[in-house]
């Protein structure tokens, strides 16, 4: 079973403060870890193997000090990591970063594709599924549970707000996990002294073949403009009626805000 | 202070922290309350590797020594010594197997001890034998291919939660110092039964119990060394494991120190954080100082066991008595700095101050170290004469 699983390097946001004056976080000397969601998403992988058999292999896109991140998935359990990076993918929004990620997919081939819900800097929670249509393969999010997984078929338990869905799915699969799954175990000794040796796969944009329209800043549709603590304004109204004179009121709200 | 260690080394070190961290300090509180032990914990040290740690390569193990064990010890201790000792205890009880052991008893029983998979403890102390292990009642009689042991075991650390249990029996009374052996005795073995769990001052995670013996068989095999080496056995396993227990009190002393000063800082009186005061400030001086002199001996006596040293007897004392001594005198001042809050279980220097009474009986009593020393100024001053 060939199983990848994506993680991302990122500032430990329980530690960054917002600088008061500019409203952006302050990420200097905040120490980088591998994203919180990812790290289950690691244990899953390892856990896979463990039942299953196969490679666990990592993969991130990121400069080249997200390597540290790769040793540190190593360290855990992973059997292979690759650095995906160029100078080409700065500035990507998740569009063109799970453009990046789902060819460097394709390229290293897998039956089951891990990811975690989202980033804790960017919290947005759309690479795993772009990754997914990219790949045109399905995905499972919000994993809670993984039922039984075999060569041609998984079962999986996606959480919901009022409980969860029993889901099966044909292999290959990608799926998104929360943090409800599994407890990602500690890093072993001989995990961190194999990490310290272990050579990290590079990949770069020509080795996947990428159009270059689809990199960067340039290829990406969407582009962060600001970033900022929201001041939150109060403002209720209650609606009456029957279902249909509220529905028609909230639209009319809503179209009168421009938001429709 | 640099101790100039090794990448690894600090890779261990980093990893013990994490795990006392992020997995002990949590509830360290309440094993102390239920005196429940620890097997959550446990678990994570087997998959971490730290277990085995001082087992050599060829045998699933890391290969590494003494200096390493300290280190991952005294981790461990920081946040508690109830899970430090079980953690420990291990070591103490392989080291027979270790050094005396044939290939084939090694294959046997060291793979799985380094995998964390089998708990061990060591069997020596008995309620006529303490610092008198020439009082040792339990026997072992050659009954063809079986040794048939006979007595009762007082005070064993890892007791009941033990799979492997490496003792030491009267095999020749007429022998005198000669006439013990040591054996592996295995958990489950017809006739090896366990009497009631401790109920104890300190390091209440720790499985304390008793081990009885009533016509237990164990294979001729099972013989550690050779027959009469028993005391001999013992002697060096200790020697061995001394460095452990005075990291063991090196850590217990350097949490106890970092709430003092956390609690010193934050505490006003008379307008002021008490950690202004000169009396405290003293009082914190002379901790911080005794912790650092404990942990430079703890760790160069510990490279010098590397080193390949014949006799580390006198080092060894001096590390467990200094470092103990320490450890006891370091988690008092903790809790008289933090005055009427130090004496509550809402804080967790009393608990350290209880369990840091024992680092100064068990493993040879502080007193005993003393004597140990002395024995070995008098052999040396006597060469050199």
């Amino acid at each position: 079973m060939r199983i990848v699983v994506c993680i991302k390097q990122v500032p430990d946001t329980s530690e960054v403060r917002i600088n008061p004056e500019t409203n952006t976080l302050m990420r200097d000397g905040v120490p980088s870890i591998i994203n919180p969601y990812d790290m289950h998403a690691l244990e899953a992988g390892i856990q896979i193997r463990e039942k299953a058999g196969g490679t666990v292999t990592a993969i991130t896109m990121g400069p080249p000090q997200a390597e540290a991140a790769l040793r540190e998935a190593i360290s855990m359990g992973a059997d292979k990591a690759v650095l995906i990076s160029d100078r080409a993918f700065a500035g990507s929004d998740t569009w063109a970063t799970a453009y990046v990620l789902a060819k460097a997919v394709s390229l290293l081939g897998a039956d089951i594709v891990l990811c975690g819900k989202q980033a804790i800097d960017g919290d947005t929670a759309q690479v795993g599924p772009e990754m997914a249509e990219f790949l045109d393969i399905p995905h499972v999010s919000y994993i809670r549970k993984i039922d039984d997984v075999s060569a041609d078929r998984i079962i999986v338990q996606r959480l919901m707000d009022d409980g969860s869905d029993l889901v099966e799915s044909s292999v290959p699969v990608l799926l998104t996990v929360v943090r409800e799954l599994n407890t990602p175990r500690m890093p072993s000794l001989k995990g961190k002294m194999a990490a310290k040796k272990a050579e990290i796969g590079r990949l770069t944009s020509s080795d996947l073949n990428a159009d270059e329209n689809n990199l960067g800043l340039r290829g990406s549709p969407t582009q962060v403009r600001n970033i900022f603590a929201p001041e939150t304004k109060k403002d209720r109204k209650i609606i009456e009626g029957s279902a249909e004179e509220q529905v028609n009121c909230i639209v009319a709200e809503l179209a009168g805000m421009k938001c429709l | 202070m640099d101790y100039f260690l090794s990448e690894e080394q600090i890779m261990i070190r980093d990893l013990a922290r994490q795990i006392a961290e992020e997995k002990i300090v949590p509830v360290r509180a309440e094993l102390d309350e239920t005196g429940e032990f620890p097997w959550d914990i446990m678990k994570t040290l087997a998959q971490s590797d730290l277990f085995g740690l001082f087992i050599p390569e060829e045998y699933g193990g890391l290969g590494k020594g003494s200096l390493e064990l300290a280190i991952a010890v005294e981790e461990l201790s920081r946040a508690c010594l109830g899970v430090s000792t079980s953690y420990a205890a291990n070591a103490l009880g392989t080291y027979p197997i270790l050094l005396f052991g044939t290939d084939e008893q090694k294959k046997r029983f060291l793979p799985d001890i380094a995998a964390g998979k089998r708990l061990v403890a060591f069997g020596l102390t008995e309620a006529n034998a303490g610092s008198d292990a020439g009082g040792t009642q339990t026997t072992a009689r050659l009954e063809g291919n079986e040794y048939v042991i006979n007595g009762t075991k007082q005070w064993i650390t890892n007791g009941g939660v033990a799979e492997v249990y490496t003792i030491v029996a009267i095999t020749d009374r007429s022998k005198g110092p000669r006439g013990a052996s040591a054996f592996v005795v295995e958990k489950g073995t017809p006739g090896f039964t366990f009497g009631k769990k401790e109920n104890k001052m300190g390091i209440r995670a720790s499985a304390t119990t008793e081990l009885i013996f009533d016509n237990c068989r164990i294979p001729r095999e099972n013989l550690i060394g050779k027959d009469g080496a028993g005391f001999l056995v013992a002697m060096k396993t200790l020697d061995n494991s001394r460095t452990g227990v005075g990291s063991q009190g090196v850590g217990v002393a350097q949490g106890a120190f970092e709430e003092a000063v956390k609690f010193a800082r934050q505490r006003v009186q008379f307008g002021h954080p008490v950690i202004t005061f000169q009396a405290v400030q003293h009082m914190l001086a002379d901790m911080a100082t005794s912790i650092e002199a404990s942990r430079a001996l703890v760790y160069t006596v510990s490279r010098f066991i590397d080193s390949g040293a014949k006799d580390v007897s006198k080092e060894s004392a001096m590390a467990k008595v200094f470092a103990t001594d320490t450890a006891m005198k370091v988690t008092t001042d903790a809790v008289q700095i933090m005055g009427g809050s130090g004496y509550m279980k809402e804080y967790p220097v009393e608990k350290m101050m209880r369990d840091a009474k024992i680092l100064q009986i068990y493993e040879g009593t502080n007193q005993i170290q003393r004597n140990v020393i002395g024995q070995a100024l008098i052999k040396e001053a006597a060469r050199n004469r």
